[in-house]
This record gives C-alpha cells, sequence and structure tokens, in this order.
C-alpha cells in the first residue's frame, strides 16, 4: 500500500559519485522509472561526495560534513524536505550524518565550523529526510499502484533479493525501520521483496540478503571480497533463483567483479544475473532493455530477459 | 557459527623429550609433554587509552565479552583468526605482544557492521577494528596496509575535487601499491562491459576520465577540511606518544631537536 502518495511525489535527488561511473545503469534506470511512475526527481545542485566507506577511516567526522553538506544544500538552497538517494552508500552516509548530527554534540561543532569555512550554511538535525529509492517507490506508489501499472509481468521470473549491509546496519541510524507492520526490517528487510511481487516476479527464499559482498575492500583485499561474492551467487543458484536483483551500485559491480574473478581465479562459474531491482521494475513498466541500461550492466542479462519474453 | 578460539596452548610452548628420566622412571614419549610457564611482563597498561584515542575506538572500554562481534563477523566466517573479541580483549588487558601476533589480519575488516549490529554494550566493534590497524600503522608495527591505501588515494581525491572518478581512483591505487592494473579478471571484466555499450557512453566514460568531475567552488571547504584533518592527526599522534618518540630518537642520534 502507498501510505504517502504525495509525500515523495517531489524529492531532492542525490545521485553519488559511483552513479555517474560504474552505477550508471542504476541512475538511468531509477530515473526513468521516476518517470514512468510520474514522481519528480530534482536532482541536488553541485553536491559533492558523501565520503563513501573510505573518508571515515580518515575521520569519521569529515565524513559527517561532507554528507551534512548535500543535506544543507537540499534544505536551504533548494528548499527541499526530502532527500533521495539510490545508493545505498550515500543513503547510509547521510543517516549516519543525521543521527550523529541529533546526537553527538561534537559532530555540530566541526559541521558548524567546515561549513562556516567552506561557505555555506550548516545543516541541523531534522532539516531534511533522508530516504532510499525503494522507501521513494514504496511509500508514494506502493504495491497495488505498481500493480495496476505493471504492462509486462515479470511473472515465472526467479529473483533472489539482495539489500547488502549499508541498507540496514547499524540499526540506530534507521530509528524508522524495525516499527512494525508496514515498515521496514534490518534483520529481514522485505521493501524489495514486495515491489518486485508486485511486478509479478517469484522472489525465492533467500538467505543472504544482507550478507557482505566484501564491497570495502572490492580491491585492496580481492581475494576474501571473491569468496564473500561468491557465497552469495551460490547460495542464490541454490534457492534457485536466475536473477539476483540488487538495490546499491558498490555491491552491484562487486557481484559483477567477484563473478568473473571466481571464475578465472577460483575456477568458480556462475551463471546468476545481477540486476538493479529498478531495471527489473522499468521492464514490468514496458521499459525496454535500452531504456533501463541492461546494455551497461557488465552482467549480459540481455539474451536471458528476450528468452522469457520480458525484453 | 561457533566462536572459534585460539588454543592457549600453541604448538611450540609444547615440549616432547624422546628420552626423559625422571626420578629413576623413563617418561619419554606420550607421558612426557610439558608446557613451558607462561609468564607475561610486558604490559602496555596504555594500549586501552592508546586506541581509544584513535577515532572508531572510543568506546572499547564497555566491551564485557559476550563474543557476538566474533560471532556475527563476516570475516571470521573465512578465516576463524579474525577474532574481534579476543583482540578487545588483549587490548584491554594491555597485551601487547599478544595482539601483535595477529597484526597482519586486523586491516581485513570489512566494515559489514554485523558485529555493531549485534554488539549489546555499542562498543560498536567495527570502528575499534579501524582503530586497531590505525594504531598498528603509526605505531610502526605494520606497513600501511592495502586497505588504508585505497582509504587515502579515494579520500585525498575527494578533500582535493569535491567527488570521485572511480577510474582514476583505481589507477591511482594500483599505482600505490605497486599492482598491475591489467590482470587477468580486469581484462575480462572490461570485454564483457564492451560488449554491449554504445558509443555515447563510452565517449561519457572516457571524457569523465579526462575531465574527472569536481563540485563547483571547492576551494574554501578543501582547505577547511585539510586543516581540519591535520589538526586531528596531529593529536593522534600526541596522544600515542609519537611526538615524543621522534624527539627521543632525534636526540639520542644527536640532531639538533626542534622546539
Amino acid at each position: 500500500m502507498a501510505t504517502n502518495p504525495e509525500k515523495y511525489k517531489r524529492v531532492a535527488y542525490y545521485p553519488g559519485c559511483a552513479l555517474e561511473g560504474t552505477g550508471h545503469a542504476y541512475n538511468r534506470s531509477t530515473k526513468v522509472v521516476g518517470k514512468a511512475l510520474g514522481l519528480d526527481l530534482v536532482e541536488v545542485k553541485n553536491w559533492n561526495c558523501c565520503g563513501a566507506m573510505e573518508v571515515k577511516n580518515i575521520d569519521p567526522k569529515i565524513q559527517t560534513y561532507l554528507s551534512s553538506r548535500v543535506m544543507s544544500i537540499a534544505a536551504n538552497e533548494m528548499g527541499m524536505d526530502t532527500v533521495m538517494a539510490p545508493c545505498n552508500g550515500c543513503y547510509h552516509n547521510l543517516k549516519k550524518a543525521e543521527y550523529d548530527l541529533a546526537h553527538d554534540p561534537k559532530s555540530g561543532e566541526v559541521v558548524e565550523r567546515l561549513s562556516g569555512k567552506a561557505g555555506h550554511e550548516a545543516y541541523k538535525a531534522g532539516q531534511v529526510e533522508t530516504i532510499h529509492a525503494l522507501d521513494w517507490i514504496k511509500e508514494s506508489i506502493g504495491e497495488e499502484g505498481l500493480r495496476q501499472r505493471v504492462q509486462n509481468s515479470l511473472a515465472g521470473l526467479k529473483v533472489a533479493n539482495y539489500y547488502g549491509c549499508m541498507y540496514t546496519r547499524p540499526r540506530h541510524i534507521f530509528p524508522e525501520k524495525d516499527q512494525g507492520e508496514g515498515s521496514e526490517s534490518t534483520s529481514k528487510p522485505h521493501f524489495m521483496d514486495d515491489l518486485l511481487a508486485a511486478a509479478g516476479a517469484e522472489n525465492v527464499e533467500f538467505p543472504l540478503k544482507t550478507a557482505c559482498c566484501g564491497g570495502a575492500h572490492t580491491l585492496s583485499d580481492s581475494d576474501t571480497s571473491t569468496k564473500l561474492v561468491l557465497n552469495i551467487l551460490t547460495a542464490a543458484e541454490a534457492a534457485g533463483a536466475e536473477v539476483i536483483a540488487t538495490e546499491c551500485p558498490t555491491c552491484h559491480s562487486g557481484l559483477e567483479m567477484h563473478q568473473i574473478r571466481a571464475e578465472k581465479r577460483f575456477g568458480k562459474a556462475t551463471s546468476v544475473k545481477i540486476v538493479y531491482f529498478t531495471q527489473l521494475l522499468g521492464l514490468a513498466l514496458g521499459l525496454s532493455p535500452r531504456q533501463v541500461g541492461l546494455q551497461e550492466n557488465v552482467s549480459d542479462s540481455i539474451g536471458f530477459f528476450r528468452a522469457k519474453g520480458l525484453a | 557459527m561457533p566462536i572459534h578460539e585460539q588454543s592457549l596452548i600453541r604448538p611450540e610452548n609444547l615440549k616432547t623429550h624422546d628420552e626423559l628420566v625422571m626420578d629413576g622412571v623413563d617418561v619419554s614419549g606420550h607421558w612426557s609433554t610439558f608446557i613451558e610457564s607462561r609468564v607475561v611482563s610486558d604490559y602496555n597498561e596504555a594500549l586501552q587509552d592508546e586506541i581509544a584515542a584513535l577515532p572508531g575506538g572510543e568506546y572499547i572500554h564497555r566491551c564485557w565479552q559476550c563474543g557476538s562481534c566474533t560471532n556475527s563477523c563476516t570475516v571470521n566466517a573465512i578465516n576463524p583468526d579474525f577474532n574481534p573479541r579476543y583482540w578487545i580483549y588483549l587490548a584491554r588487558m594491555g597485551m601487547e605482544s599478544e595482539l601483535l601476533r595477529d597484526k597482519d589480519i586486523i586491516w581485513q575488516c570489512v566494515s559489514c557492521n554485523k558485529c555493531t549490529y549485534a554488539c549489546p554494550r555499542d562498543v560498536v566493534p567495527e570502528g575499534v577494528m579501524k582503530a586497531m590497524s590505525h594504531w598498528l600503522e603509526l605505531k610502526g608495527h605494520t606497513p600501511k596496509s592495502p586497505s588504508m591505501h585505497f582509504d587515502e588515494v579515494f579520500s585525498e581525491q575527494v578533500i582535493a575535487r569535491g567527488k570521485i572518478e572511480e577510474s582514476r581512483t583505481m589507477q591511482r591505487f594500483f599505482k600505490r601499491t605497486g599492482q598491475p592494473m591489467f590482470q587477468d579478471w580486469f581484462i575480462e571484466m572490461v570485454k564483457r562491459m564492451l560488449r554491449h555499450l554504445p558509443v555515447g557512453m563510452l565517449t561519457r566514460m572516457g571524457l569523465a576520465s579526462l575531465l574527472a568531475p569536481r563540485t563547483a567552488g571547492w576551494a574554501r571547504a578543501r582547505d577547511a577540511i585539510r586543516e581540519y584533518a591535520e589538526e586531528q592527526h596531529s593529536k593522534q599522534r600526541q596522544a600515542l606518544g609519537l611526538g615524543e618518540l621522534i624527539e627521543n630518537a632525534k636526540q639520542d642520534a644527536g640532531a639538533p631537536a626542534r622546539s
């Protein structure tokens, strides 16, 4: 059910660096799905990197400042009250900055000081609400709304929904989750399952929804990442999935890269396709493979979707 | 996943004698296995404070050793020697030499935050792992880990320009860690990427790597962040007594110490 059809109809869009690079297909498919659903995305002006998974290891408060600047621009320069970030990393960091600014006076001091020197208004906790692309569609369109708009049902498509780490952990930065009926769960997230089921897909019982792909060390400790990804790929296949649906550019490109690396380095080949959940929704809404950017994925799924009659 | 512990008796501490006669009784072979006495005399009483002085390590003192972190750990599942609970114990006890036995794997924490999720005491073990790896590097116990190199390459670019351009970050990381970029899996990945990519996308990616995206008017933010980072850095060095160490070393070497 769409609980708040008007609330997220027009939101500030924070794509982040990855969506302008390796995650471009996610950027493209998020935008076309939004358009097809009649939702408005207004890109955050002159945004900067949120700090990703790296800057916090240099200094966590620099990361808090970087994320706060994005929210400050949305609130103070654009007058928006909601920031939608499809990337789990961006989403997580904005949520983390929000939490720290609401609870830790020292973080506030650093943000005030850096914002002042950088020449923009400092972000104050509570000025915007940060949401994920999943919240955005789930809240404003909902399963029923989606069901009515499906032109090309995903019926018969077996999907493993993969949420990764940053969408649910640590729990305290997501105060709206685990609030019972209708809210997202941090231990067994289901928003992607709900949306894809509404689009007709058959979600398999997938035990590694929130397992880690080793994204933080994808290049610096590649063997560990390959082992972690291989666990995810083989578990998805064992559960009967033909497709893994992703919601994060780091997870997505990590799964793609290490699927190849597992084959090259460990001789372990897997054939499960890796696709952004927005690409699947786009296909269900009658968009073409090119419109949702399937050709931009490393994991080649175009032939597969053609054979399924979905492309 | 059960909590896997290192055996308290290490193989090198077990002494077996082939021929041993005690008070006229032959106890060689199986019955002559003795354990070397273990005396810990090199406590670093400041160890917990030093780790707590680094970002992420602040809450190490809260730990009551339940083991939820190790039990939920992603890396522990593929390498049982990776044991956050044990390392937190050692740091709190000041058992530095014992902690140093695992110095080469502590940086491998993937920051999945399963430990932080599971911890009933809000220790934030993920942060503690980062603080420990940082401590090891600052104290000179380990060279910079590949992960630290990546964090630095990435953060330098974000701080300098406001944004990241991935291929540039990758190139610099491979260069700094002395690895070839064109490894077999990488070539295969590029091949697969090129299979369906239209010319427009290739042009866009090429342009991005040439022009490197940046946030407009970023110079003031850049300078403010650099100034702050430098301040934090010197605070950390002070907390670890590194300034003093360097001064002492200079004096020992007969070099004039800077005031």
